[in-house]
């Protein structure tokens, strides 16, 4: 705790009426993570455990039911050119084309722009993610990741103090998604942009993400433990799977969302789990006995206590 | 390849068009057929002939007037469009013109109410439900049903003319503007608000645009009623205009000329449409 961090979700809840008619239906509730400053976090969980509803109460999009969520120092109340959003599809508007869709959000940012110098910003993101010669174009002619790569430009383009990722290469097939990793890793490295993502995808979290963030299942869902990535930073995509934390820190991951995850609150009622204070685990740094043991639910829970940082 | 296919699409357009001119071709013989003269029937109702006058009376001649004088009548009215010998003997051209004129003058008055309306009520959903009763009642209502309160008013036939093809011609862009606004994907409405873009931009650089589409579907359905309309409005307030023409050569016992006048108000409502088929494809984005 000797930095604030950037982004503070503090006992976070989102709840709706029933279907009922009758009480309501708690999709989350006492979330507690942080982000820090120059830090690259995944949120990982089953889906419609509520991760879109988180990242869209960042983004100030969605109000939350209860507790807050603090970036910068002050509580989100609405959307801001300083968390910038990178939509699960892509949301690019399809009447203007790929360097209208990007001067729309420099425009945005830099309202007292000459028209020229907004275009030159605009076609400087375009060219960064490596879309060179496609400016004119309209997104329909362009392929999914190519769109997606445009939304990426866009949201860099406001240079936000934030990046928000809901999942943003999900609809993409997996060639294409590895590139856009890659692209990804090499931006928020080059701006150490922090940035906050969700994904289901493992591998994308151990090469992306410096912290990642579990949430239990719905209804109900918590965040039951904050894993760090003790992979080094200069990991690729290529060679990550050779260093000796990376099985381990999968398998950790994997038990958590095939097993763990579905039953967590039996497990937090053993232990010693805080819901303000979700332990920080090290899965990579564990004993590779117990490591290769992870796959086995029994041992893996004894393990991670053990972790506990 | 690809020339091959354009050749195949080229050659399809061709054989349509040449089956267009062979069934127009039939049609004009039939007609033809039809109309020739037959010797000696006194077979016609009285009323009726009374009504046609010496025509039908002669009953050696069909009362329906032959493809060759409706292309006589034809040929006489479009080779002097323009010509004005009185205010109740004037080219067809002119009349054209005062029916346009009309209708694009109520249409354009009614886009000017029906489409920032239209925003609004898309935009609000309170709105919509508090002005949805009174657009149910009102737009089921024949234009023409106001003709008399429109006279009785206004006190003008022409400006009664303007009203009621802008009242007919108000609902369609209504709907659709307000539909389209609110169909506007939510998706886009977020990118608007995470760049936190005012009100004004967001309608004119988002909505407008994603919405335009289903705004000129409405455009086109008005534009197609309005021209419906006038024909029997002008046939009402009289004067001037392609409906008052209609009724005039009909009280002349004109055939030829009514068949003339009805080619083309035909020709003239598919321009209108052209028009505006033109302007949605340049609004319309692929998605
Ligand atoms: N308007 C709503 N009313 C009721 N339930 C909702 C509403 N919107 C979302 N939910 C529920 O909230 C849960 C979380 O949704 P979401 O945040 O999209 O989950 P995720 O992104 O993790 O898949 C889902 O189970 C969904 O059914
Ligand atoms: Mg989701």
């Amino acid at each position: 705790m000797t930095e604030r961090p950037l982004i503070s979700v503090e006992g976070l809840a989102k709840r709706y009426p029933a279907a009922s008619g009758k009480g309501e239906t708690t999709i989350f509730e006492d979330l507690w993570f942080s982000v820090k400053r120059g830090e690259f976090v995944c949120l990982i969980g089953h889906s419609g455990c509520g991760k879109t509803t988180i990242l869209n109460v960042l983004a100030g999009l969605e109000r939350a039911s209860g507790g807050t969520a603090i970036a910068d120092g002050r509580e989100i109340a609405g959307p801001s050119l300083d968390r910038a959003v990178i939509f699960q599809g892509h949301a690019l508007m399809p009447w203007m084309s790929v360097a209208g869709n990007v001067a729309f959000a420099v425009r945005s940012r830099h309202p007292d722009w000459s028209r020229a110098r907004v275009q030159e910003h605009a076609r400087h993101y375009v060219r960064l993610v490596g879309l060179a010669g496609s400016e004119d174009k309209r997104p329909a002619q362009l392929s999914g990741g190519m769109k997606q790569r445009v939304g990426i430009a866009r949201a860099l383009s406001v240079e936000p103090k934030m990046l928000l990722m809901d999942e943003p290469f999900s609809a993409l097939d997996a060639l294409t998604r590895g590139m856009l990793q890659d692209e990804v890793l090499r931006l928020c490295r080059e701006a150490q942009q922090t940035t906050f993502m969700i994904t289901h995808d493992i591998d994308e979290a151990m090469l992306l993400a410096d912290r990642i963030v579990l949430m239990t299942n719905g209804p109900g869902a918590r965040v039951a433990e904050i894993v760090v990535n003790t992979l080094p930073r200069d990991r690729s995509r290529h060679e990550m799977h050779r260093h000796p934390h990376y099985y381990r820190i999968r398998n950790h991951l994997l038990d958590f969302l095939v097993d763990r995850s579905r039953d967590f609150a039996r497990e937090a009622a053993e232990g010693g789990w805080d819901p303000r204070h979700p332990p920080e685990v090290r899965p990579g740094e564990a004993e590779p006995a117990l490591a290769v043991n992870n796959a086995a639910p029994e041992r893996a829970r004894s393990s991670h206590h053990t972790d506990v940082a | 390849m690809a020339a091959g296919l354009i050749g195949e699409r080229g050659s399809a357009r061709l054989r349509g068009w040449l089956l267009s001119a062979g069934l127009l071709l039939a049609f004009i013989l039939a007609w033809h057929v039809a109309t020739l003269p037959e010797a000696g029937t006194g077979a016609v109702d009285p009323e009726y002939a009374k009504l046609l006058g010496a025509a039908a009376a002669q009953g050696q001649k069909s009362a329906f007037p032959t493809p060759a004088e409706v292309g006589a009548a034809l040929w006489k009215h479009v080779a002097d469009p323009f010509y004005v010998r009185g205010t109740n003997d004037m080219g067809i051209g002119i009349q054209l013109a005062f029916s346009i004129g009309r209708v694009l003058t109520g249409y354009l008055l009614a886009a000017l109410v029906a489409i920032p309306l239209g925003f609004l009520i898309g935009m609000s959903p309170l709105l919509h439900r508090a002005l949805d009763p009174f657009i149910q009642v009102l737009k089921p209502i024949s234009p023409l049903a106001w003709m008399p309160l429109a006279l009785y008013t206004i006190k003008d036939s022409a400006v009664s003319a303007i009203f009621v093809i802008f009242i007919c011609s108000i609902w369609p862009m209504l709907m659709n503007t307000a539909f389209g606004v609110a169909a506007v994907r939510k998706e886009w409405l977020n990118v608007a608000r995470t760049l936190e873009v005012g009100p004004l931009r967001r309608a004119f650089t988002v909505i407008l645009p994603a919405a335009a589409p289903t705004i000129m579907t409405g455009m086109r359905i008005s534009i197609g009623i309005a021209w419906l309309v006038i024909v029997a409005a002008e046939m009402l307030v009289g004067g001037t205009g392609i409906g008052y023409f209609v009724w005039n050569e009909w009280n002349n016992l004109s055939i030829p000329s009514i068949v003339t006048a009805i080619l083309l108000i035909g020709l003239v409502g598919m321009a209108l449409d052209l028009a505006l088929a033109r302007l949605a494809r340049l609004v319309t984005y692929p998605e």
